[in-house]
């Protein structure tokens, strides 16, 4: 049975980490993500989980790195500058192929930036981040509702391909109290984390957690077999919400919260008789490319809204048929950059066909 | 014919890539035979560091997670508190525990983290080539302090068993050397101390075993061992900082 909440989005990702069985949850103070490890630091313990509150971001993740090593399921969160410098123990989990949910809400940058929202740390998340070469799952919730849904599907993600998995939101989204239905933890069908290390036990095989690979062409192989990896993720998992594309002569696109004000300017354009619809992309890792070419057969103008300088917009150019057309709209982060639905609207007036 | 020595049954029979002389060895054989003795093999995970230790799972026959630089402290942290029944330790390097691992070291130490820290101090960057290490002695030559360590530019080395002493987190901190058999006598016992407190919950325990690096020394095996005792123990002096066996 689900009941129905008014809480922060914030407080929907530690419930549903707590609903997704997370056992070890390891971070540091930072606005605007604080009230993620407050919930836990109260609830976790209660269930017989661990919460720590690390002496810096760099611990955290590496915290994560051997609860996730060890076969538990593990969990931090932050915001830019911490999430800056968990970009070492991200890397060196993909490249121990280990699962892991990382939740960043993000605020302005860079640098100390400001605590307002941002969707500036796109390339950080969906490039890998780190070093060496590497892609990890990256979910963007529009709702509070999809702070929730996304952080337990981040979890299955994870497990399922082995690859770290961030939830990639804002402080709109952290901040803002919505009505929740605490869903109860999906069902599926996880592989056994053979791989974990136990203690090897009598007679059986000495497991090894690592990211060194110094035999002859053993990292080409490492990285072509990633390669595969984040391939069939792409065929298989890329996740996006559509509305009113199918008359659409415009198609606006934004992720998160962006995605929310953009929808309300799309329905402005339609009272006022404009054929535009929404591409909102869920999955920014895998980018669902497919939407986006299907859609551009037949609808030639693209609008792309980022509080940014414009970062998805180079996916969405690569995304849409040649012929298409992509303008681009940016806020970049800061205090009182947050576009307003008739600022927008205003955006889809100027370009549309 | 009785058979009085043997290879530990926690090592595997393979040839390490240590250099002639290396003090690497003689360490990792003092753990196996702990864990050999208290018959915790099986639950024992190893946490490696980045440092000539790296390839720790390569010699020793147990589950291992291998750690980012200076960041073992805290890859232990999270394994031991997700399998709080397994035996967790790290090995680590002076460059990778006392320079750029000092926050994760002195915090895992301060919560009192039930893991044991095995803490390699050769006075230099082994892997790397020899460079200037945190432990580096006052006047000693490496490759990033050609006219010796300056004191004034660089601090004075670190003394991590006496620094970690201090945190009410550690049960057991002390200071060995494997330079000659009465000290490698007096290094098992304290290796088997620092697992036995894990056993019994005890809290942080912790090892520093002073140890030759020939190579990156310039100096042949014989006369690096005789370094260890002539110039290393001096300045590092060999002792148990703390014990809280009767508290
Ligand atoms: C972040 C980072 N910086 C630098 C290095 C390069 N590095 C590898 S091992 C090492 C030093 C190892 O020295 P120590 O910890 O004393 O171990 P030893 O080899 O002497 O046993 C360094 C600096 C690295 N791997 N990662
Ligand atoms: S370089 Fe030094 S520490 Fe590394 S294996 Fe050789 S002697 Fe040992
Ligand atoms: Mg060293």
């Amino acid at each position: 049975m689900s009941e129905r909440l008014f809480i922060k989005g914030n407080e929907a990702v530690a419930m549903a980490a707590i609903e997704a069985g997370v056992r070890c949850y390891f971070g540091y103070p930072i606005t605007p993500q604080s009230d993620i490890p407050e919930y836990l630091s109260r609830e976790l313990p209660k269930t017989g989980g661990t919460f720590i509150q690390v002496e810096s971001e760099i611990g955290a993740i590496n915290m994560v790195l051997g609860a996730s090593a060890a076969g538990v399921r593990a969990m931090t969160s932050s915001s830019g500058p911490g999430i800056s410098l968990k970009q070492e123990g991200i890397s060196y989990m993909a490249g121990s192929e280990l699962p892991g949910v990382i939740v960043d809400i993000m605020r302005a940058g860079p640098g100390l930036g400001g605590i307002d929202a941002s969707q500036a740390d796109y390339f950080q998340a969906t490039r890998g981040g780190g070093h060496g070469g590497y892609r990890i799952i990256v979910l963007a919730p529009g709702s509070v509702q999809e702070m929730y849904d996304l952080t337990m599907l981040a979890f299955d993600l994870s497990d399922q391909w082995r690859i770290p998995a961030l939830v990639l939101a804002d402080s709109v989204l952290g901040q803002m109290k919505e009505s929740l239905v605490a869903n109860p933890r999906p069902k599926a069908d996880l592989p056994p984390k053979e791989w974990a290390v136990r203690g090897r036990g009598e007679g059986m095989q000495q497991n090894i957690v690592k990211s060194l690979y110094l035999g002859d062409g053993e990292m080409e192989k490492f990285h072509w077999k990633m390669h595969a990896r984040y391939q069939e993720l792409a065929e298989k998992e890329c996740r996006w919400e559509e509305v009113q594309t199918a008359d659409a002569e415009l198609i606006v696109t934004a992720f998160g919260s962006t995605a929310r004000i953009a929808s309300t300017a799309v329905a402005m354009a339609r009272e006022a008789g404009m054929k535009v619809g929404l591409l909102r992309p869920i999955t920014l890792f895998p980018f669902p490319k497919q939407a986006y070419a299907a859609l551009s057969e037949h609808c030639k103008h693209f609008l792309d809204i980022e509080l940014s300088t414009g970062q998805m917009v180079d996916d969405v150019r690569l995304s849409v048929a040649r012929d298409a057309d992509v303008a681009f709209y940016g806020r970049p982060p800061g205090a009182g950059s947050l576009p307003t639905p008739e600022e927008l609207f205003e955006q889809i007036r100027k370009v549309y066909p | 014919m009785k058979q009085v020595f043997s290879r530990p049954a926690s090592l595997k029979d393979v040839q390490t890539h240590f250099c002639p002389g290396c003090h690497h060895g003689t360490i990792h054989r003092l753990v196996a035979e702990a864990m050999d003795e208290f018959g915790i093999r099986d639950r024992t995970i190893g946490c490696a560091s980045v440092g000539c230790s790296v390839f720790l799972y390569g010699y020793f026959d147990i589950d291992v997670v291998e750690s980012p630089h200076g960041r073992a402290p805290a890859v232990a942290t999270g394994v031991k508190r997700a399998r709080p029944d397994t035996i967790v330790f790290t090995y680590q390097g002076d460059g990778d525990l006392a320079a750029i691992g000092t926050s994760e070291i002195i915090h895992a130490a301060n919560r009192g983290e039930d893991i044991t820290v095995i803490f390699v101090n050769n006075t230099t960057y082994g892997m790397t080539g020899g460079q200037m290490a945190p432990t580096t002695m006052p006047g000693q030559k490496t490759s990033t302090s050609p006219y010796g360590r300056d004191i004034k530019n660089d601090g004075a080395p670190f003394k991590m068993a006496e620094l970690l002493s201090n945190l009410d987190g550690v049960a057991y901190s002390a200071r060995v050397a494997v330079n000659s058999p009465k000290n490698v006598i007096q290094a098992k016992k304290a290796v088997k101390t620092a697992f036995r407190y894990q056993l019994e919950g005890r809290g942080f325990s912790f090892i520093e075993a002073l140890a030759a690096c020939p190579t990156n020394w310039g100096m042949n095996p014989l006369p690096a061992n005789q370094r260890v005792g002539d110039e290393m123990i001096p300045y590092f002096p060999l002792g148990t900082y703390k014990n809280t066996e009767n508290l």
